[in-house]
């Protein structure tokens, strides 16, 4: 299911005439259509070409083995990873809730559950503080009860990561189960299985080139998340500063390690994309 | 077929299927009644939406019930859920889980029962080798051709030990050569299975050749049912006798002559009264271009060809006039007849060929 397809490419013709230059009368681009499309393009590519042009290359060693960096790059890797984990563990039974479950006010609940998507993120550091936070409608209770003060450590990072990007893989995951055949549950059920035993074994396993990429886009968002973290958790070094905080602190005084920093951040997303690409984006 | 024609007695009390189905969806109701005795094989046959498969998920526990009752070996299933009914079922494009082996796939019922995992696979293996599938244990439901799919469909619903096994559209998704095939495995297997089978199909061959007794189901609501010797010979609605190939009339007897409803007079050899159906194959029917003089057939017709089509090495004529009716005739008869849609033609039956029982 997840076999990568075979290169377009191959069926193209290489050796033939090229009849490029020969085109229909009236079938050429129209003038209008292939400027702002060409225009839009530079938009996209310029600023990622500037960055590479302008990347301290001799100095990149130094600022890449810096211990600042490794930090930062060492928390935000753990803290995407972690959020990602919430993610699956409460957005799979969530989407399968909205994809297999009839119940009143389900389209509300569907479009609640994707505002964070369009949200503002710092706005959502916003509402989380108010929740979460030690004077929280709810972090009042886990603060007395328990003793967990979520705001402005770690752990908070992860609980901003996961808001933000809980709704992307929600999102891959409800399309794909919307997607398969539900008869196959239904198969399932006439050989006895339960409705769990039925999605753990052959929904599950059926949907997971769909979670595998809403895992993935939802590691992305929480990597590159900024707003909702810096509002609830802060910026302090080595427990809540992740990449794109300390790329933008960088930015103030010291705007070649800001750059590197970046550099490191573009690798990762390409790396994702080439990732998503091969595995998931071209089977369906 | 001689051995099928013979009709089996009916539900020991106790013993087999006893279902009254009752299902609402939106404007269609589904009404049914099915018995049957443990080791019947009953074909629900009708045309495409007519509830046979509704039928099916309703005695499968997939759709809600709105009425009626369903009882499997004197045990109530009307409050059992799916998953906890003695039912197997093989689905028309048989939905074997792609993910797992064809062995995985006849051990998943058995292990959801309780079974380990290792009895779970000796019981699968020992499933597959009966239907002659050990070489494809391994393989994953898209290496497998239609005939072994269907095989490890069934081998699959069989392994839970099913009291009333249910089969939708068994052959619909093979191929011809495959499905004469397949259809003379799955007969061998279903004469071999000993609780009630109930198979749904909208082809007639299928449900004449798979199944014991036919229910025959239009519009959600049973509208024949008997042997197929029986239903072949004595269709009731317009669907059945198109299915068998009859031409069939309604009409009113006495004596030798019946009024049909549809106009003229016809003759037949039964002795009958009050209403009747009357029914003759299109190949009792003989076209002549002139009114044939001294012909000792008394059913004689004026009619118009309205359309003309191969029908094997036959052709079949669509008339329309006295009386609508389908006639079989040679190419060369054709030829020599002139037909052409728009041709007057008279037809005769002889009353010998007839068939007349009461409605």
């Amino acid at each position: 299911m997840t076999a990568p397809r075979p290169s377009t490419a191959v069926g193209a013709p290489t050796g033939g005439p090229r009849r490029g230059r020969v085109r229909a009368p009236g079938r050429g681009v129209p003038l209008p259509l292939l400027v702002p499309a060409l225009a839009g393009l530079a938009f996209l590519l310029l600023p990622l070409l500037a960055l590479l042009l302008r990347t301290p290359w001799r100095s990149l060693p130094d600022q890449l083995t810096s211990a600042e960096v490794w930090q930062a790059l060492r928390l935000s890797l753990v803290s995407a990873t972690a959020a990602t984990a919430v993610s699956l563990v409460l957005g799979v039974p969530l989407a399968w809730l909205l994809a297999r479950v009839d119940f009143p006010g389900r389209g509300l609940l569907r479009a609640l559950v994707t505002l964070p998507l369009v949200l503002p993120p710092v706005v959502g550091g916003v509402a989380l503080l108010l929740a979460l936070g030690r004077n929280g409608v709810a972090g009042r209770w886990l603060d007395d009860w328990f003793g967990v003060t979520l705001p402005f450590t770690t752990a908070g990072v992860v609980v901003a990561e996961a808001f933000v990007a809980m709704p992307f893989l929600v999102i891959s995951v409800e399309g794909t189960l919307r997607a398969a055949d539900p008869r196959y549950e239904e198969a399932a059920t006439t050989l006895g299985a339960s409705r769990f035993t039925a999605f753990r074994r052959v929904t599950l396993p059926l949907i997971a080139p769909g979670v595998a990429a809403g895992a993935v886009l939802a590691w992305a968002r929480a990597l590159g998340e900024f707003g909702a973290t810096i509002t609830f958790a802060g910026n302090f070094p080595g427990r809540t500063q992740t990449m794109p905080l300390a790329v933008y602190l960088a930015l103030q005084n010291d705007p070649a390690a800001a750059i590197a920093l970046s550099l490191v951040l573009l690798a990762v997303s390409i790396s994702v994309l080439a990732g998503l690409r091969d595995r998931w984006m071209t089977t369906r | 077929m001689t051995d099928l024609a013979a009709p089996r007695t009916g539900v020991t009390a106790g013993q087999g299927l006893d279902a009254h189905l009752v299902v609402d969806r939106g404007g269609f109701r589904l009404d049914v009644r099915l018995r049957a005795a443990s080791g019947d094989v009953v074909a629900l046959l009708g045309p495409n939406g007519a509830g046979k498969t509704t039928a099916l998920r309703a005695l499968a526990g997939l759709v809600p019930q709105a009425g009626g009752h369903l009882r499997l070996d004197g045990t109530s299933l009307d409050r059992t859920p799916p998953q906890s009914r003695p039912v197997g079922v093989v689905f028309q494009d048989y939905l074997l889980f792609p993910h797992l082996t064809a062995l995985d796939n006849v051990a998943f019922g058995p292990r959801c029962r309780g079974a380990s995992r290792a009895a779970a696979r000796a019981l699968a293996a020992e499933w597959l080798a009966r239907l002659g599938l050990t070489d494809h244990a391994g393989a994953k439901p898209r290496h497998l051709s239609g005939g072994q799919a269907q095989r490890v469909a069934l081998a699959r619903a069989l392994a839970t030990h099913p009291r009333l096994l249910l089969l939708d559209e068994p052959l619909a998704a093979l191929d011809a050569r495959t499905r004469l095939e397949v259809r003379a495995q799955l007969r061998r297997h279903l004469a071999d299975f000993e609780a009630v089978a109930v198979l749904v199909t909208h082809d007639p061959l299928d449900a004449m050749v798979l199944a014991d007794r036919l229910v025959v189901v239009e519009d959600g609501r049973v509208v024949q049912e008997g042997t197929p010797a029986d239903i072949a010979r004595r269709p009731r609605t317009d669907y059945i006798a198109r299915l068998v190939g009859l031409n069939l009339y309604r009409g009113e007897a006495d004596g030798h002559t019946v009024r049909l409803d549809a106009g003229p007079a016809l003759t037949t050899t039964e002795d009958l009264s009050g209403p009747v159906f009357v029914a003759f194959p299109p190949s009792a029917v003989t076209l002549h271009r002139e009114r044939p003089a001294g012909s000792s057939a008394r059913n004689l017709w004026r009619c118009e060809v309205a359309g003309l089509e191969t029908h094997g090495d036959q052709i079949r004529a669509d008339l329309t006039g006295e009386l609508p009716l389908a006639a079989d005739l040679t190419t060369a008869a054709a030829a020599d007849l002139g037909l052409h849609p728009g041709a007057p033609v008279w037809a005769a039956v002889k009353a010998t060929q007839t068939h007349a029982y009461p409605a």
